[in-house]
């Protein structure tokens, strides 16, 4: 099993305002918007450095989109900032109809993802929104696992034509990616090949694959772990490519099971590869109060929960 | 012809046209569009500063004008088509599969003349003040000009908008309220209406004026004086009092014609109200 260097300990929510800040120096047309968050979306640099190209819209989440979508018409390319929660479900008929039905150049850009938003509960952590937004026909759908990467993938989604959906969280997280890396969009990253199970995980998660990746290897296991960051388009090639090696697989994300990565891997196989596949999810349930290393225990995403996923898939390989 | 006239001509065209696109396809929605007929065709043929024939999406250094209910469609199709966007036949396309007319308007199809998809109520105006504050940073001085109906002031949406623009001082914008009075399932009063929109807008902190929508010469004089009001700090609201179904006697004061087409003796019955123009049908 590889060795990955935790770096550092830092937020993704960060990474995403010190690359919209680096973008928005070199291209004039990028905007930003926030609806009441800039401080905890990290928007902050970003809106002193361009204060005339910064757009507060108060706690107005539906007008902000259709700011973003007027904006992004008359050719600049609006970056939103608001909670996941709200730059999903509150607004998807905005997002469906202003945005990605009028083919929008918008980057809807959202933190506090998931349970490791943490203590404020259940109300804002929203699990449905990597189902909700790749559901849309051209959405991008884009979860990035460490600060390095979504600061790459900022800079990256700044080159991309057409509405794209970024989704970060809250908690300080280890950085184990390199710095200015580059970010390929729909490109998945090979993080340890194996031999016995493919680990495909995304966002926060992919850090408890590797620790899962290096607990199955004390057990003799050898699981290759492969970042999808990139949920829509998904890197169906690599997928595969894996899952014909190693003959069963395991999804691990920080969303609900249903109409997430898991859903979208399941899908792939059961149209070309039927296999073994188990989800490590949330298992339709809402979240609650906690922080976040005691959600992802009892919610069963931790690493642990990753080890025996894919001991069941394992066992079920025929 | 002086301009009124002239354009009265187009509106009645224009009405000709909006009755066969909903009668062809045995749906649509004529009453609201043929309300709305003599405003569109005052902005598309002698107000709006515009580019039919080299349509951008940018819109730059040229007016803008969205359509937020976006159900009034064939009366939209009509004057973009009429003034030069797209060949006039194509109006017989009119939600059929294939078309780029959909029953909405949309960008998907790649019509030129639509920046925006709507008909889902409430999103157009947050649209169009995403357009002006464009205008503001590229220092384009050109307006954008909206229609929003009276029944879709219900959506919560549009008060964030209109919050919006007042609080970031969106003068470049006018947006007419197509106060007809009626939505689908009857009077917007009846539903959830209230009777002085304007008093509303300007609890806000909106430029209010009042303009009869089916009155050519009203609306050639108080339109220039809207735009007069660009850079006063304040985004301007016509209440804007139209009759649904105008130019066909049968079709107004009811919200009947809401969404519904005319059967055949409805539709010739309908169309001997509107004399024929030397513009000729599509």
């Amino acid at each position: 099993m590889k060795k990955f260097e935790v770096t550092a300990q830092k937020d993704t929510r960060s990474g995403f305002g010190a690359g919209l800040l680096e973008a928005a120096q070199s291209n004039e047309n990028i905007v930003g918007l926030c609806a009441d968050l800039t401080g905890s979306l990290m928007m902050d640099g970003f809106q002193k450095a361009f204060p005339h190209r910064f757009f507060q819209v108060g706690i107005a989440e539906a007008n902000m989109m259709g700011l973003a979508a007027g904006l992004a018409t008359a050719g600049k390319i609006p970056f939103t900032g608001t909670f996941a929660n709200f730059s999903t479900g509150r607004v998807y008929d905005q997002i469906r109809q202003s945005i990605a039905y009028s083919d929008k150049n918008v980057k809807i850009c959202a933190s506090h993802a998931g349970l490791t938003l943490g203590e404020d509960g259940a109300t804002h952590q929203i699990l449905e929104d990597l189902g909700l937004m790749k559901m849309l026909p051209g959405m991008v759908v884009i979860n990035p696992c460490d600060y390095n990467q979504t600061k790459a993938a900022t800079l990256a989604i700044a080159n991309h034509h057409g509405p794209v959906y970024l989704r970060f969280g809250r908690p300080k997280w280890p950085v184990f990616t390199p710095d200015n890396q580059q970010f390929e969009i729909g490109k998945a990253l090979m993080l340890n090949e194996g031999s016995d199970v493919s680990i495909f995980a995304t966002g926060h998660l992919v850090w408890k694959a590797i620790q899962a990746g290096e607990m199955l290897a004390e057990k003799g296991i050898s699981a290759e772990i492969i970042n999808i960051h990139t949920i829509k388009p998904l890197d169906a090639e690599a997928v595969l490519n894996s899952a014909r090696k190693t003959r069963c697989v395991v999804t691990a994300e920080e969303h609900q099971i249903n109409g997430g990565l898991g859903d979208s891997i399941a899908q792939l196989l059961v149209r070309n590869m039927p296999l073994p596949v188990e989800m490590v999810a949330v298992m339709d349930s809402f979240g609650e109060s906690g922080k976040p290393e005691e959600l992802l225990t009892k919610y069963h995403l931790d690493a642990p929960d990753v080890v025996a996923a894919a001991e069941r898939a394992i066992a079920r390989k025929s | 012809m002086t301009d009124s006239n002239r354009l009265k001509t187009i509106a009645t065209q224009v009405r000709r046209d909006i009755l066969r696109q909903v009668y062809n396809v045995q749906s649509g929605h004529p009453g609201g569009s043929l309300g709305l007929a003599d405003y569109l065709t005052a902005l598309y043929f002698h107000l709006m500063k515009h580019n039919p024939s080299n349509f951008t999406m940018e819109a730059r250094n040229e007016d803008v004008f969205i359509l937020s209910n976006g159900h009034v469609s064939p009366v939209f199709y009509s004057v973009l088509a009429r003034s030069g966007y797209f060949p006039v036949s194509e109006l017989s396309t009119f939600r059929l599969l294939n078309s780029r007319l959909q029953g909405h308007p949309a960008t998907h199809e790649g019509l030129p003349g639509v920046r925006v998809a709507t008909g889902s109520l409430g999103q157009g105006l947050s649209v169009a003040c995403g357009m002006a504050l464009a205008k503001k940073l590229n220092q384009d001085d050109n307006t954008v000009f909206v229609v929003t109906g009276d029944g879709e002031l219900q959506e919560g949406q549009i008060w964030e908008a209109v919050m919006y623009a007042a609080h970031n001082k969106l003068d470049n914008m006018i947006v007419a309220v197509d106060f007809n009075g009626q939505q689908i399932d009857g009077s917007t009063l009846d539903i959830m209406g209230f009777d002085e929109i304007g008093s509303k807008f300007a609890s806000f902190g909106w430029e209010v004026m009042y303009m009869d929508g089916n009155n050519m010469d009203e609306i050639l004089a108080t339109i220039p004086q809207a735009r007069a009001k660009q850079g006063n700090g304040k985004p301007v609201v016509i209440v804007m009092k139209t009759e649904m179904g105008m130019g066909v006697d049968f079709m107004m004061g009811t919200h009947a014609w809401h969404g519904k087409a005319p059967n055949a003796e409805q539709f010739e019955k309908a169309m001997a109200q509107l004399p024929e123009t030397e513009l000729g049908d599509f």
